[in-house]
Parts: C-alpha cells; structure tokens; sequence
C-alpha cells in the first residue's frame, strides 16, 4: 500500500476549469482531504464559484450551496442553523471564500458569524487579488504590487497601502481557533484544518495561494512561490488557539524578500529602494509575530 | 452528458449533479508531462502537489498521470526531486 | 380556538410559532421589533423550538433562512423598508433557489427624510424579485396569510418565497382580538415535508452554480411559471384554510359591494377597512361604489381586474406608493391589465397615505366622490391631499 502523508481521498472531481497551476485548486483539495466527505461547503463569488464548470456540473463530491458575494459568514450559520434543527450533528460546514469575498464585502457577515461563536469553519483563500474579475486589488493585495487597479505605470500607482491583516481581525473576535496555511506546506496545511474541524465554535483559515495569471509568473512555480513565501516570513504559518499564538514554522534562515518579489510580474516595477522597505516592514511582522507568541502564553488574546 | 432540450428538462431548482470529470481538460495543455518511473521513489509529491488531481496513484504504487484532465502546468515536473518528470511540447 | 388580543406584529410571531418555523433569522428595525421579541419569549419559554439566529444585519438574515432552506429547513424572517431594501439582492436569490421562506414586513415609509411611518413603497419596490405578496387588513388576517403563505410556498410546484404585509402602527402596533387556531390543525394544514430540492449530504449536488445562455432563459422560466401558477394554489389555501378554520379572504382580489357599482376603488393595507365603512355610507346616499381589495399583488390579479373592468364606468387606484419618473405602482399595474380586456373603464390614480399620512373616512369619501365625477379626458394622476401652495390649487366647479 502506498503511504501517503496527507489523506488519500479526493473531494474534489478532475476536470474543473481553475487555471492552470491554480493555488485556490489545491487549497480546496487540501480542505476538503482533511474535513472528509461529511461536509457541505458554502462558496461566494469568486474563482471557485465557476471552476466547476456551468451547470449541471459540480466540481466537489460534497454538497455545495452557491451564494452572494458578501454572504458567506451567514451563509455557513443558516447552513448549521438548518443542521441543527434537522438533528444532523456530525456534519462540518465550510465557507470557501477569496479574500477579497472575506476582507472587503463579506466582512459583516464574517465578522457576525464569529461574534455568535457560529459553529462552522470560514476557510479564506488569499491569493491577494480579485482574479476572478480579473486582478483588481483588494484589501488582501500586498504593499506594492500591480494590479489592474493599481497599474504601477508610475510611482505611487502601485498598492500602496499594507495587507489587511485578517487574523488579528478574527483574533479579535476571540475566536476559538484560528490558523494561517500555505499550500506550499500541505501536511501542515492538513494537520491545522483537521484540528479546526475538532474544534466547536467559530474557526478561520487563512490560505496562501499563489496565482500564476494575478501574481505573473509561470504555472509551474506555484509551490515554489507557495513555500518561498513561508520561507521569506512574507506569510508566516501560526495558529492561535484560544488566544494563544503558536507559530508552526520558523526558518532557521529566512529568505531575503527580494527572491520571494523577485520572481513574479506583479512587483517587478520594485525599487531597491522598496524591497528594502518591504524586508523591514516583514522583518518587523514577523518580531510582532514572535513577541505575541511569548506575550499571549500568559495573555491569552493579548489580555484584551 | 445531460442535454436540456426543453425547460421541462431541467430541474425545479438550479440544482447541479454532474460530476466536472466527464469533462476533459486535455485540450489545455501546450506541454504534457513525461514520467519516466526509473528514479521514482514514491515519494507521491506530484500526487500531492498537482492542483487538478490529475495525478493518481496505481496498485503498485506508481504515480499515473491522466491526461484527460492534466492541464500541463508543470508543477509535478517542476518539484519532482529526482527529476523523474520531464515536460514535452504538445504537437 | 383561542382569542387572543395582540397586535399585528405578535400575530407573525403567533404564525411562525404555529407554523413551526425551524429557523428565524432577524435584525432589529421599527416597526419590526416586537415580531421578534415575542418570537425571543417564546424560545427562551420553550414554547418555540426553533434555531433562532441574532444576525448582524437584514442582509445577513435573509441569507441565513436562504442557506436554511437550502437544506429543507423551514425558515421565517420578518423586516421593514430600509430592512427589506437592504435585502434586495438577495430577495432574487431566495426566489431563483427555490427557497419558500416566509418573511413578514412591516411597510414603511423610505429614507430620506426618515420616517418610520407606514407606505408601501418598500415591498412595491420588491416587485420583480419572485416573492408571492400579500398585503393584509387585520391582525387576524396577518395570522392567518402567514399559515396561508407557508401552505402556498411549500406546494411542490410552487416553492417560492413569500411576503406577508401589514401596515406600520396601523396594524403592527394595534391591538385586536385574533383567534389562535390550534396547534394541531395547523400541523394538519401545513406539515413539515421535505423537498427533493434541497442539499443532502448523501447525495453530493451543487445549488446555485452558473448556468450559460443556452438553458438560463429556460430555468427562468420554470420560475416564472411556477409564479405563474400559484395564483390557482393561492386560491385553493385559502378556499381550505376557510373550510378548516372558518376564514377566508376572498383569493388575490376580494370585492365589496361591487356587482352593480358605477365606480370602484381599488385599495390595498388598511386602507381598505376603511374604504368599506366609506363604501356603506355612501351607498345609503344611493351612490353606486363598491370596493376592490389588492390581497395579493405578485402574482398579479390580472384576471379578477378585468371581470371587475367589464361593469364598472371608472375604476380608482389608492396608491401608497410611487415610482418615480411616471406613476403609482398599482395605477400603472392595473392599467397593464386592462389593456387586453374588452372594456376599458376610466382610471384614476390617488397617490396618498405616503409617508403614514392618515387615510380617513373623509380622505376616501373625497376621492370617492371625485371618482363619480371622472369624465374622459380627466387628469389621470393626483397627489390626493397634497398641501400646495395656492396658485396652484385647482377650483372644482
């Protein structure tokens, strides 16, 4: 028998129509290997509300409600409301949202469904962009990266305000569990969503999912991406359970960002200049990211 | 496939039950992956990593590529550490 | 059966208790609030058991009972004009997913300026989205249409949301005694059965995914016949809640004392009880009126209109409500329907009560009167009551 390091069953048919080298493609198949087939998954508008394919087809073999945009955090409470009345307890609901679904239009509802300690798990796949519109920035879209709405034709032009960072936002719902995954690292990936789905109340995920034709770079260094963007501590992996950060990877030698931006289209009108103010800005993250992972041992949700 | 002459054919909710994998994707592909299982350790990192679960896994323990759904992004061939993969132009 | 005195808004709540509402999702607005409060009582009682989701906002209510009924839950929401605005996109999708919620809407006026007083502008303008419309004229009639409306919503070849409408203060906030069927024969009337068109876990299908120009216009369509069709079941829920509880409503288009009126008045809400009052008394002045009341706008009463167009002379249209840029929304509806019937009587629109203004005895007399008095080539269109200034005050001979 084969050994396998991450479930072995496929949640999610062959022959849906993401992209290519498609980061959100793996997230949803990595999610779905580790939540198992009694699931039903709520999906928004975004790219993963088309890449089944038009109607009839469906793309996952679990039960699959497609909503508005900005509805997936109630979208997944009416799903447990219904469940629960109904009397079937041992089913897990998902919401599979972008990010611009999560951080911008679906965030009242994301952030109602939380504060009820909503009994369902919101999975946010970032791939940093509106693609499925067509790479216009959104709230997630990293400090100087182009878009279409963020040309970078000039200086200035280009996304020039920081990530919007959505842990700290559901952290500050004292959310039970919440953990940031990148597909580059799928046992990891896995172990956290398996240990969200053994958790009762309200969970988050926040995915890192390159996007060959959003970020311009070839389909075949998706994982190369997916990793070096761990690796640089651009998108650290932690979990916080209770309030308590635990980062789950720390390079031993991070990466300079330069290899990380220096690889994709979107930010190749960078200045030395900026890359510069990047690195500092990460490496000031990522000693942030430490600091609470000391502070909130006795802190729990930093004390607040 | 389901054809929908009619209105009547269709059912009382936009209600989708055809799985995606009667679809091929092949016709994406402008390079396809070559495996040569000479070096493969079974390591299944093509398995893991390919994003249209093209990849799967025989009685034996060999990745199989389907090409009826590859797209031919080259992530396998990309990360296959002992260069087990290789990608050759569509003709 | 049980009289109880209560408004309006507990006759919903009274309904979707009996109705056994399995999800109640809902965001507090004036004059909504007491609908849900009492449906709290009831939960924290254990009279209710239902799963009752405090949201953040209409928006988010009205997609949880969406994502409820997605998996056969039966659902209930109940909002009021910003509320209901809020709403909208997701009003369309409720209807295109099939989803038979029932929602109870307090109308009132739109902003700005503020008013939380009763029109009608807020459902009317929920028109085009495929929920069924009511609008009711008493507490027990609330009470009854919200039983009625889940009969309706969940007939297999229906299953389409519905509104069930009261008017602001009117109703919402005036006591009445209401009789409180029983709980089994509500249970009788209306039981919890599951639809083949839900999510179920041990079938995977996706709900909603997108359809391309070769079958979208089809599937529309089975939702517009399905809208279509329930005019007949609307009928048939009515005709047998009155054989099980001794009330009826009369269909989408009840009458009063119309078979040989000259002229009739078409009213909707609460207008209408006080029409009829108005109607008596001027029949005991020998004038020939009669009254028509718009129970149920979507689907709408083409037919019931135009029988009612073939004896009258004239027809006049009470409008809470106006679309901007051209007329009264029921004027211009009921005008559509005549324009296939053989007789055309003549039309007036009355645009009045906007904003919670008071639709008196005198209000509808007036109009009434003015109504007996339309020749051809007559204004077709008034602000009724609107206070202008005098240069522009027309003098009736």
């Amino acid at each position: 028998m084969p050994r396998f390091s991450i479930p072995e069953q496929e949640l999610v048919y062959s022959g849906h129509v993401a992209c290519p080298g498609c980061g959100g493609g793996l997230a949803i198949r990595y999610m779905l290997k580790a939540l198992g087939p009694r699931t039903i998954v709520s999906i928004p508008a975004c790219c993963w509300a088309i890449t089944s394919g038009p109607f009839p087809r469906t793309a996952l073999k679990v039960p699959t409600l497609d909503t508005a945009f900005e509805t997936t955090g109630a979208s997944i409470s009416g799903l447990r409301a219904a469940l629960d009345a109904l009397g079937m307890k041992d089913i897990t609901v998902v919401g599979y949202a972008g990010d611009g679904g999560t951080a911008d239009i679906g965030i009242q509802a994301l952030s109602g469904m939380i504060e009820r300690n909503t009994d369902a798990i919101y999975f946010m796949y970032d791939n940093e962009a509106y693609m499925n519109t067509g790479i216009q920035r959104s709230s997630a879209t990293p400090f100087g990266a182009w878009t279409t709405t963020t040309p970078a034709d000039m200086d200035g032009t280009w996304k020039t305000e920081p990530k919007k960072s959505m842990m700290a936002i559901v952290v500050a719902h004292k959310i039970p569990y919440a953990a940031t995954v990148s597909i580059g690292f799928p046992e990891d990936f896995v172990r956290k969503v398996e240990r969200a789905k053994s958790i009762k109340g309200s969970r988050f995920i926040h995915a890192f999912c390159p996007c060959p034709p959003g970020w311009k770079y070839s389909p075949e260094n998706t994982i190369k991406l997916a990793k070096l963007g761990v690796n640089t501590n651009v998108f650290p992996l932690y979990e916080v359970e209770n309030g308590v950060y635990k980062i789950t990877m720390k390079p031993s030698k991070p990466r300079p960002v330069k290899e990380y931006l220096g690889t994709q289209g979107r930010f190749k009108h960078l200045t030395d200049e900026m890359i510069a103010q990047i690195q500092e800005r990460t490496d000031k993250t990522w000693n942030n990211l430490l600091a609470l992972e000391g502070f909130s041992k006795e802190h729990p949700y930093c004390g607040l | 496939m389901k054809t929908y002459k009619t209105y009547a054919d269709l059912p009382g909710a936009p209600i989708a039950d055809v799985p995606s994998q009667e679809e091929s994707t092949a016709g994406w592909r402008t390079t396809r992956p070559v495996l040569d299982p000479k070096n493969c350790t079974k390591c299944y990192l093509c398995w893991k990593y390919c994003p249209d679960t093209a990849i799967s896994v025989n009685d034996e323990g060999w990745p199989v590529i389907r090409y009826e759904h590859c797209k031919g992004c080259g992530i396998c061939a990309t990360e296959c550490p002992k260069e087990c993969i290789v990608m050759e132009k569509e003709v | 059966m049980a009289k109880v005195v209560m408004t309006g808004n507990y006759a919903q709540s009274y309904a979707s208790k009996l109705a056994r509402a399995q999800v109640v999702a809902a965001y507090p607005i004036t004059p909504q609030t007491s609908i849900v409060e009492k449906i709290a009582d009831f939960v924290s009682s254990g009279e209710m058991e239902t799963q009752f989701i405090k949201v953040e906002s209409e928006h988010s209510a009205m997609q949880v009972c969406i994502s409820a009924a997605a998996l056969g839950a039966r659902s209930y929401t109940a909002t009021s004009s910003q509320g209901l605005l809020l709403m909208h996109e997701l009003l369309f999708w409720a209807a295109g997913q099939r989803a038979p919620i029932i929602m109870g809407i307090i109308n009132r006026a739109v902003a700005p300026p503020w008013s939380i007083w009763t029109d009608h502008t807020d459902s009317m303008a929920q028109r085009d989205t495929g929920w069924i419309q009511y609008y009711c004229e008493s507490n027990q009639e609330v009470l009854d249409t919200v039983l009625q409306a889940y009969k309706v919503a969940e007939d297999p070849e229906i299953r389409l949301p519905v509104m069930v409408m009261e008017d602001a203060f009117y109703l919402s906030h005036t006591i009445e005694a209401v009789d409180v069927p029983p709980q089994g024969a509500v249970d009788a009337y209306i039981p919890l059965k599951r639809s083949p068109w839900v999510l179920d876990i041990e079938k995977p299908t996706r709900m909603g995914s997108f359809m391309g120009p070769d079958i979208y216009m089809e599937y529309r369509y089975i939702v517009a016949k399905a809208m279509q069709e329930s005019r007949k079941v609307i009928v048939e829920a009515d005709e047998d809640y009155g054989r099980r509880f001794g009330r009826s409503y009369g269909g989408l288009l009840p009458t009063y004392r119309c078979d040989d009126a000259d002229v009739v008045l078409l009213t909707i809400g609460t207008a209408s009880c006080t029409a009829k009052e108005v109607v008596d008394e001027l029949r005991k002045e020998g004038k020939k009126v009669g009254l028509a009341r718009m129970r149920v706008f979507r689907p709408f009463p083409e037919e019931e209109i135009a029988r009612l167009a073939s004896s009258v002379r004239a027809i006049g249209v009470v409008d809470r409500s106006w679309g901007f840029g051209y007329a009264g929304t029921m004027f211009t509806e009921v005008a559509g329907a005549l324009y296939k019937s053989k007789s055309k009587p003549l039309m007036k629109d009355y645009i009045t009560g906007i904003g919670g203004r008071d639709i008196t005895p005198q209000v509808l007399r007036g109009i009434y009167l003015d109504l007996l008095k339309v020749r051809e080539g007559d204004e077709e269109m008034e602000w009724w009551g609107l206070r202008r200034p005098e240069k522009e005050v027309k003098h009736n001979a």
